[in-house]
């Protein structure tokens, strides 16, 4: 047998983080993505058509592991060692269950929210406040760069517990997107630290 | 190369939908030596995940786009390849994706992006 040393390097420690990237239709989680990712997100319309080709949905057999996700996903190389995804859930009601496998060992998540259309991003807060553990943050999308309604506003009109952290960002801009993904794992830092009463544990 | 749309994802997994592996959609996958010979023998779909991983040391989710091959068929295929140790599954180097210092390196690391 011949082998041959893979070109990427001998084995080291190579670690990766995820961040869900959540929110509901057209709030801009593809944008969102796109803005850091040094990998055009993955085609989600590409993915789907190849499901439908593989996998027929309405076979009896059709369990979680043959569900094909639609979602897209980024990825930001930190260092030789070290990767960070972002992965956004997909939207469609259909694919409710891969939400949990998304977030299965992620660092936290990010819900984004479109301020004229609140109510397109209240499943995606409802799952992470009721069914996942994940430590999460909402960003209010400023489309266009402009501010609509005020922040405490807006946490009224989500119902918001006062420890959810509410920040606004600009999708598009790289800048901005990177603070938001700081703030969403300053916030795992400050929930999960020792001592906190609401500490919670990863799944 | 894409997955042949006339196969079921069952035939190519033989009836196995899960793994003895622990694999994430964002754990690291490579391929520390390559074996061309092996490669050849196997079906395209697990061919194309292993000279995948090989080129490039990619996750679970990446490799699966990539291949066209859908993530549950991706998971058992590189669990198959992991058993008899053609690939390589990277370890989670720290207890919990909460790791202090895990979330503090990538903090780390997006600010020396901004």
């Amino acid at each position: 047998m011949d082998f041959v040393s893979s070109p990427d390097g001998p084995p080291r420690r190579r670690t990766s983080a995820k961040i869900v990237v959540a929110g509901g239709f057209g709030v801009g989680k593809t944008t969102l993505v796109s803005a850091v990712s040094e990998i055009p997100p993955v085609n989600t319309e590409a993915w789907m058509t190849q499901a439908s080709k593989t996998i027929d949905p309405l076979s009896a057999a059709d369990d979680k592991t043959t569900t094909t996700v639609a979602m897209d996903f980024g990825r930001i190389t930190l260092a030789r060692h070290l990767v960070l995804y972002l992965f956004g859930t997909p939207g469609q009601a259909r694919f409710w269950p891969m939400w949990d496998d998304l977030c299965r060992g992620a660092s936290g998540a990010l819900v984004l929210v479109d301020s004229r259309r609140l109510d397109v991003s209240f499943p995606a807060i409802n799952y992470f406040e009721n069914d996942s553990d994940v430590p999460f943050i909402i960003v209010v999308n400023l489309f266009d760069g402009v501010q609509t309604h005020s922040l405490e506003d807006i946490r009224d009109a989500l119902e918001l517990s006062g420890q959810v952290p509410l920040i606004a960002a600009d999708a598009r801009d790289r800048r901005s997107v990177i603070d938001s993904l700081t703030a969403t794992l300053t916030h795992t830092m400050e929930v999960t630290a020792p001592g906190n009463r609401d500490a919670v544990t990863a799944r | 190369m894409t997955a042949n749309p006339w196969l079921r994802p069952y035939v190519l997994t033989g009836g196995r939908t899960g793994t003895q592996q622990h694999l994430l959609v964002h754990t690291l996958v490579g391929v520390e030596n390559y074996d061309a010979a092996f490669a050849a023998r196997l079906l395209p779909e697990a061919q194309a995940l292993y000279e995948r991983a090989y080129a490039a040391t990619e996750s679970v989710a990446e490799l699966s786009a990539h291949c066209g091959v859908s993530l549950g068929v991706t998971r058992v295929l590189l669990g198959d390849l992991a058993a008899s140790n053609r690939i390589l599954i990277y370890p989670e180097t720290y207890d919990s994706p909460y790791d202090p210092s895990l979330l503090k390196e990538v903090i780390h690391g997006l600010r020396e992006l901004a």
